[in-house]
């Protein structure tokens, strides 16, 4: 085995067709959009060179900036949400239903496999607030409380986003994390437990630093999947009402595909590989010191 | 070992590039022969909301165009209505546009292909086939108004936009058809007195409130109010312009377009005034589709009409009704003068006119047949008939990005989340970049 991947022309063989797929399909595209980060034009009437003026316009559109914050915002609000509340539920598996929570685990775990545009009927159905209420809005007026135009004001809607993307996640996080929790041999917790440990202290001590691998991972898949949110603001809110939910996603392709105008939505694009090249790069160095430690 | 390995993978590698190369041969050798063969089948790209035109394209399929569709059929194709225009124009840059498609929402976006060259001038193509004439006038000129001066895009639907109201529930309180902004304001007041709402809007939609705007400053400012904001001797954020976003934010400041007009929509909408809910809908003649259909509650015979009403001390005309032709359809130059695309064209021309009227639509093409029509229908054939000249909307000659900032932000603005000048400038800006 060794002599096969010591040859050269075998590791080309063995490499070379998925590296020259990859070059076609992903780093290709990748230069041709960088390109047009310094043109201006339509595909109809061809493109001029226009220099860094793409460069300028980003800095000075606060269009741009509204989205980044959004972006921003939303990631973090749902990143946490999505594996605190996942680590919740693990541990409520665990601790509390044990071998129980079977049923419970795929109830919960029943979100992940829906489809995002049918999520997002639904809860356009369960926020709506004309021509009649629903679900929430009955909710609230039972109690006394008027109804909201969930969807009607940016703050609002915003709410009803995080609130649908964590419910829709939330299973995969659970179950990754009880993965995670099972690791944990069974004799450490009980001896912990004989030496004295009891709830929060056992948490505190014997569980999260025993979890903290799985955690990590759980944080790295959750926000690469927030920061490029599109598909769950797309089907719920068009980025609406105004501009008030749209993520620099969702205004990159508007600015491309819908206004046509390829080498602003480049610009865009290329300031959203940067983002996420710095969390990726700032989570690959914190996890690189967490390992030799 | 390591040798024998190297020398049985040489010729898998060899037999990968003769695949490779004789695919890409194949493929290159389709695409040539496409071209060749000419037109087989008549593709039709459409927007994917519209719901009218594939009917009466099937209805001439039984009839008119049988014979062109049995030499290349009909193959229709949609897509999201906000899309359409990017797309044609990468289609057209491409050399690969459908036989015929509908246009986006953007005029000034449809133009900009006719520009390019990549469109029929059906003026010289339905002389040559002898059916220019099978075109109503008016149609035509509005065509011409929206896409840059040209006949480049036909009819298929044809529309004048005013307010549609509930004539028995007018009747019953004693309210009076209003002639002026004043008495219409006045009347609104009344109707939300009353326990209805005034106006039914879709917010969500945001085009049917900024067809208020613009009706605002046709009558105040006259007909060519937005022709100034297109040549750049106007700007919407004028003083003049922004007291016409004002007027709409008043009307949404005073309730009158019920609770929660943002979530509305359009469907929504239309049923609050076809339930009998709603005392008034701004709309255009394309709602006669569902007046005289099944979910109409308050009945078609209750359903009366009149033009946006004049503003005091205005230049504009009460009769300059807005008029649109839907979202029309082009046919791609490349292939119109194939013989198969000729014979459809010819037999579009000859008999969709004929064949929308019996479907109940009012389209640009002439239509002959004597068809009875329901009262509200023939109220709107009849003034389109009569009207002399027609203004556009407030979007029509904005760019795609003006376009969508405009009918996504306008339930902002009547709901008092954006101010009548933030509103004006945001679009503004949009125009000018």
């Amino acid at each position: 085995m060794r002599s096969v991947l010591a040859d050269r022309k075998t590791i080309l063989i063995l490499l070379g067709p998925a590296l020259l797929v990859y070059t076609l399909i992903m780093l290709v595209p990748v230069l041709v959009s960088f390109g047009l980060t310094f043109f201006d034009g339509t595909a109809l009437f061809g493109f001029d060179f226009v220099g860094f003026a793409n460069y300028l316009q980003l800095f000075t559109d606060d269009q741009v900036w509204a989205a980044l914050l959004f972006t921003l915002k939303y990631a973090l609000l749902t990143t946490v949400l999505q594996v605190v509340l996942g680590y919740g539920l693990a541990l409520i598996y665990l601790f509390l239903l044990k071998r129980s929570s079977v049923f419970i685990r795929t109830l919960v775990f029943f979100p992940v496999i829906l489809p995002t545009v049918a999520v997002g009927i639904l809860y356009s159905k369960l926020f709506q607030s004309a021509p009649v209420d629903g679900l929430a809005n009955e909710l609230l007026v039972n109690v006394g409380l008027g109804g909201v135009d969930w969807l009607g004001a940016g703050d609002t809607a915003f709410v009803v986003i995080v609130v649908m993307d964590v419910w829709r996640s939330i299973g995969f996080y659970g179950v990754l994390v009880f993965s995670g929790l099972l690791d944990i041999p069974e004799d450490i917790i009980e001896s912990a437990r004989i030496d004295g440990a009891r709830g929060f202290s056992l948490f505190r001590h014997i569980v999260l630093p025993q979890t903290l691998p799985i955690l990590f991972a759980s944080f790295i898949f959750s926000i690469n999947g927030t920061v490029k949110v599109f598909d769950s603001v797309f089907a719920l809110t068009s980025g609406g009402p105004g501009s008030s939910t749209t993520p620099l996603t969702l205004y990159m392709y508007r600015t491309a595909f819908q206004f046509g105008d390829y080498g602003y939505g480049s610009t865009i694009a290329l300031l959203l590989t940067i983002i996420c090249l710095i969390i990726t790069l700032f989570i690959f160095r914190s996890s690189r010191s967490d390992n030799t430690r | 070992m390591s040798t024998a390995t190297t020398r049985r993978l040489r010729r898998p590698i060899l037999s990968a590039l003769a695949i490779a190369g004789v695919s890409v041969l194949a493929l290159s050798a389709c695409s040539a022969g496409g071209d060749e063969a000419g037109v087989t089948s008549f593709t039709f790209t459409k927007n994917a909301e519209n719901t009218t035109t594939e009917p009466v394209l099937d209805a001439l399929i039984d009839g008119e165009c049988k014979a062109a569709n049995d030499a290349a059929p009909l193959e229709v194709n949609s897509i999201p209505q906000a899309e359409i225009d990017a797309q044609m124009q990468l289609l057209a840059s491409q050399d690969g546009l459908p036989v015929m498609f509908s246009a986006g929402g953007n005029p000034a976006e449809g133009a900009k292909l006719a520009e390019a060259g990549a469109l029929v001038d059906f003026d010289a193509k339905l002389t040559e086939l002898g059916v220019r004439d099978k075109i109503s006038e008016g149609a035509v000129s509005t065509i011409e108004k929206l896409y840059g001066g040209g006949f480049d895009f036909l009819p298929f639907q044809y529309n004048i936009e005013g307010v549609f109201y509930n004539k028995a529930l007018f009747a019953e309180n004693g309210w009076e058809v209003p002639t002026t902004w004043t008495e219409l304001t006045d009347l609104a007041a009344e109707v939300q007195a009353a326990g209805k709402t005034p106006f039914a809007a879709s917010g969500e939609q945001g085009w049917p409130l900024t067809r208020l705007v613009s009706g605002y400053l046709f009558r105040s400012l006259g007909a060519d109010a937005l022709e100034k904001v297109a040549d750049g001797s106007a700007k919407l954020t004028d003083p003049e312009y922004v007291a016409a976003a004002q007027a709409i934010a008043d009307l949404g400041t005073a309730g009158y377009f019920g609770a929660n007009v943002t979530s509305l929509d359009y469907d929504a909408a239309t049923n609050e005034f076809l339930t009998g809910n709603a005392a008034m809908i701004y709309m255009g003649s394309w709602l006669l589709g569902n007046i005289n259909g099944d979910g109409n509650q308050i009945g078609a015979d209750n359903v009366g009409f009149f033009p946006f009403p004049a503003v005091e001390g205005g230049a504009g005309s009460i009769d300059d009704y807005p008029a649109n032709v839907g979202l029309p359809a082009t046919f791609a130059a490349k292939t119109a003068d194939d013989p198969n695309v000729e014979a459809w064209l010819t037999c579009i021309a000859n008999g969709y006119g004929n064949a929308a009227l019996e479907q109940g639509q009012i389209t640009g093409f002439v239509a002959d047949a004597d068809v009875d029509l329901p009262e509200i229908s023939q109220t709107i054939a009849d003034t389109i008939g009569s009207s002399t000249s027609s203004v556009l909307w407030f979007e029509a000659l904005f760019n795609a990005e003006a376009s969508q900032i405009s009918s996504t932000n306008a339930a902002l603005l009547v709901t008092g989340q954006l101010s009548p000048e933030e509103f004006m400038t945001m679009v503004q800006d949009a125009l000018d970049k």
